[in-house]
């Protein structure tokens, strides 16, 4: 970054998509609150790269003109985002109150074994990723669940785990 | 600003207060003690250590003090159960988390967390769980990290981003996993980066160099100013057994405020560097010999003597670094002048001497410190203004930043400032002098002003760009405007010509021409008449002498040397190395006897660092700060005002009588304050065709002194490794 600090550069790093998606949403915000698209600016890199990788957050940073530690910050801050290499498919198991009692705990003991894996790893081939689940996925109704790649399965029995998992390659 | 003023009332007391103050503004400024962790003076209010609730009337809960404004009416009670049972609360979560390590921690004695849990904390947690604990982080030489202890008051996140602007620390994670950190393992590269540590309420991140060698009750606390730079920054150090531990600021508004300089704070792990002077040294045929004192000084004055006696008092020049104290430069002074000569210098970087005629009676600032940060345009003329003077370049910042002030540099080169800048014109083609015309053309023109005639020949074909015209239009009107010559202006081959057009710019368009001199006694070296040409108060000379650079050049019998010179200090010359070597008698007073002093002189005589001397510096703004000095110095070494005292009763001088440095300061002081006559001011000098090549040199931050070149933590940094790499220093 050069010295009037924000001060955007041309993103060259950045694929011209993941320009015009980042664009997209500074054109919501004032001109000089370019910070205000960082979440959505992540979201085009992550979805572009699978994670954000430093050189991308780095990239959006220069792009936003902003220091690249606030990118960083609201990088760790969200459990949506990646800041490390993981599996294609993210698995998020629900472990909160409802899901607990109706044996939440028991299907990710259940994915943890039949992958092989613990809570924050991928498995080796890449094909799955079981991520740490921070709060209730607000499927109370249908306990418990686990949400693949965003969408919700519920009412979860080990034998219908095994049936998601094989759906997906 | 509005100076509305509402009413409240704290804990029964009436108090008057700005209108949208925050209530722990007004309770300090009245001194009511509320507890706080986040809350500093100096940063914005990030209100998210909750220690500072207080009960407020009609408020259904405790309030955060540091974020409730004052309101009219309002009644706030410090010290209710309520406000009690809160802040009680909060200590209890925050101690949650936090380690009981105090016995290991440099900060237990200073601890703000310490001193709050023994007033707001239970004897026995009522916690049982597992503590989190995160790992350590490399921040750098200076400044060590224990991250375990953090609380997140994040102050130096906001540090980072308000103070120094660069933003390297951050808030990662989320929740219990929420740490401080850079996220990529990376130093903190900053001129003023180690602030953070005085800003941490808590032991995680402290004084790297410092650590575990000594607790904060052992020490005595002393005040010292530091010579590093021209600002005159106020310090304390925290000496033990007669060693100094560390040096932290001391605050003063006027200055520097609560911040000091990197610089300033480690460079006293220079006084104890392996080169420093212990005893008296002479050489004799080419090999070293410790003696006493008497001796030393006796070979010393014969040796001088000898060479007034044989070939003339013209023989003998006297270099002084401007780091030495204001009773140092006047007695160096005094002796050169009683011997009988002239050749007295402390401009030890500078080429140019063409127009010394023309010098003002001392290098100051045209106005205060403080008051830079008031002002509404700012032009930086050929200094790297974070790297010569960090606390200067941190007013300008904040100038910009909060009060919009306008700031445009002319340079050899870009600096980043971290702010956004006005113009910064750098080299591309045109020389520092001729965009310096290109904007005194531009202001002549703006204002309609005939072009004044000792400038003609430098303006004739000057075209300013719509850039220049910029520049020229935040200086023309507004209140408070500062062009400013920094050192790359004063190093520069054509600083003649620099500061002739920046004087004719300051007197067409109403803004004060400012100087940032190298060293912490610049102005007191020029005050003292440590000047060929100039005796006490710019009293002008009949007969000047030799310069810096004409004191190496005309391999003169006999230098002395005071303040630890090197060829670092001085112009780059082949002619240093063989003036010095070729000379009969060379007398180093030196905190150092390094190879390459041992090499030059041929007597140490063992002088004391600034820590260690009573003596007075007097910054920019000519300020005469005066402190009593740590203690004994190293070694057999001594003040260097007793050692100038020693040698001119020994020479049999007149004028060397005196019992401590106060005399000679107020001595100088009742010759300055009587002496009416200003400087004799030669003709303008009247730059001809500008160069547009920029023949100047940068000295890195860390390579200014004697003192701060022996600083091992300051050159581990990456300005101390740039600095040694690229030879600036």
């Amino acid at each position: 970054m050069s010295d009037s600090h924000p001060h955007a550069d041309s993103g060259e790093a950045l694929p011209a998509h993941v320009r015009a998606e980042i664009d997209h949403w500074l054109a919501k915000f004032p001109a000089d609150r370019r910070r205000s698209a960082v979440i959505a600016a992540l979201h085009a890199v992550q979805h572009e790269k699978g994670y954000l990788p430093q050189e991308s957050m780095d990239a959006v940073a220069g792009y936003l003109g902003i220091p690249p530690i606030q990118v960083y910050e609201v990088a760790s801050f969200y459990s949506m985002f990646e800041t490390k290499p993981c599996g294609r498919h993210h698995i998020s198991v629900c472990t909160n109150i409802s899901c607990m009692l109706c044996g939440g705990e028991d299907i990710l003991a259940h994915l943890e074994k039949r992958l092989g894996i613990k809570v924050g790893e991928s498995t080796a081939d890449g094909r799955f990723y079981l991520k740490q689940e921070e709060e209730c996925l607000a499927a109370c109704n249908g306990a418990p669940m686990m949400m693949v790649n965003h969408v919700y399965f519920e009412h979860l029995t080990p034998a219908k785990v095994d049936q998601i998992l094989d759906d997906h390659k | 600003m509005s100076e509305e003023l509402v009413n409240i009332e704290v804990d029964g007391v009436p108090m008057k207060a700005r209108k949208n103050a925050m209530v722990i503004q007004v309770t300090d400024a009245n001194g009511v003690y509320i507890p706080r962790f986040c809350y500093h003076d100096k940063l914005s209010i990030a209100a998210n250590c909750r220690m500072c609730l207080v009960e407020i009337e009609k408020a259904p809960k405790p309030m955060p003090a540091c974020a409730t404004p004052v309101a009219e009416g309002m009644k706030v009670f410090t010290k209710s159960p309520r406000a009690i049972a809160a802040q009680k609360a909060t200590m209890e979560f925050l101690l949650i988390n936090h380690p009981l390590d105090c016995p290991i921690c440099d900060q237990g004695g200073e601890c703000e967390l310490q001193d709050l849990a023994m007033g707001f904390g239970r004897d026995v947690s009522r916690y049982a769980e597992r503590k989190r604990v995160f790992k350590d982080e490399n921040l750098g030489p200076l400044v060590s990290t224990d991250m375990t202890r953090c609380i997140h008051c994040t102050r130096c996140v906001r540090f980072g981003q308000e103070i120094a602007g660069v933003p390297a620390l951050g808030t990662i994670g989320r929740g219990e996993q929420t740490m401080i950190s850079t996220f990529i393992e990376q130093s903190i590269d900053h001129e003023l980066s180690a602030n953070i540590i005085d800003l941490c309420p808590v032991g995680a991140l402290n004084n790297k160099p410092y650590r575990y060698r000594a607790r904060a009750w052992e020490m005595a606390q002393v005040p010292l100013v530091s010579p590093h730079d021209c600002v005159g920054t106020n310090l304390n150090a925290h000496v033990l057994r007669g060693r100094v531990m560390r040096i932290v600021p001391r605050a003063n508004e006027a200055i520097n405020e609560t911040w000091i300089a990197d610089r300033d704070r480690f460079s006293y792990e220079g006084f104890y560097a392996a080169d420093r002077a212990l005893k008296p040294m002479v050489k004799e045929g080419g090999t070293w010999r410790e003696v006493d004192w008497e001796t030393a000084l006796e070979i010393a004055a014969r040796g001088l003597q000898q060479v007034v006696r044989e070939t003339g008092p013209a023989q003998v020049g006297v270099l002084a670094s401007p780091i030495s104290s204001l009773e140092e430069l006047a007695l160096a002074a005094r002796l050169a002048r009683a011997i009988g000569t002239n050749n007295v210098d402390h401009r030890l970087r500078r080429i140019d001497f063409r127009d010394q005629a023309n010098d003002p009676v001392a290098p100051m600032l045209g106005c205060t410190i403080a008051g830079i940060e008031q002002a509404a345009g700012v032009l930086v003329v050929g200094s790297n203004l974070r790297k010569e003077v960090p606390l200067i370049a941190h007013r300008v910042r904040q100038g910009a930043l909060r009060r919009g002030a306008k700031v445009s540099f002319i340079n050899p080169r870009h600096y980043d400032v971290r702010f956004p800048v006005t113009a910064s014109l750098t080299s591309n083609g045109l020389g520092m002098a001729q965009h310096l015309a290109a904007v005194l053309a531009a202001s002549l023109a703006a204002q309609g002003k005939a072009v004044p005639r000792h400038v003609a020949a430098a303006l004739e074909g000057v075209v300013p760009s719509a850039q220049h015209a910029g520049v020229a239009a935040t200086l023309v009107a507004g209140g408070l405007r500062v062009i400013l010559l920094g050192a790359l202006a004063q190093h520069h081959a054509a600083y003649s010509e620099l500061r002739a057009l920046a004087a004719a710019l300051a007197d067409t368009t109403g803004a004060n021409l400012g100087f940032l001199p190298e060293g912490g006694n610049a102005v007191g070296a020029a005050l003292a008449g440590v000047l060929p040409h100039r005796a006490t108060g710019g009293r002008a000379l009949a007969a000047p002498g030799l310069n810096a650079i004409e004191m190496l050049a005309a391999r003169l019998k006999a230098y002395v040397l005071l303040g630890g010179i090197e060829s670092a200090d001085l112009v780059p010359s082949s002619a240093i190395e063989s003036s010095l070597r070729g000379a009969d008698c060379v007398v180093a007073i030196t905190p150092y006897a390094s190879e390459e002093i041992l090499a030059n002189a041929s007597v140490i005589l063992p002088s004391a660092v600034y820590a260690e001397t009573s003596g007075t510096w007097v910054n920019v703004e000519g300020r005469w700060q005066s402190v009593a000095g740590v203690s004994k110095p190293a070694g057999e070494a001594r003040p260097a005002w007793k050692i100038l005292r020693v040698l001119g009763n020994l020479l049999g001088l007149d004028g060397f009588e005196y019992a401590s440095s106060e005399e000679v300061r107020d001595e100088l002081r009742h010759e300055l304050d009587t002496y009416q006559g200003g400087v004799a001011a030669g003709a303008a000098f009247a730059p001809g065709r500008l160069a547009a090549m920029d023949v100047t040199r940068e000295v890195a931050i860390y390579g200014v002194d004697a003192i701060v070149r022996r600083s091992a933590p300051l050159q581990a940094t990456v300005d101390g490794q740039q600095g040694a790499a690229g030879g600036a220093a």
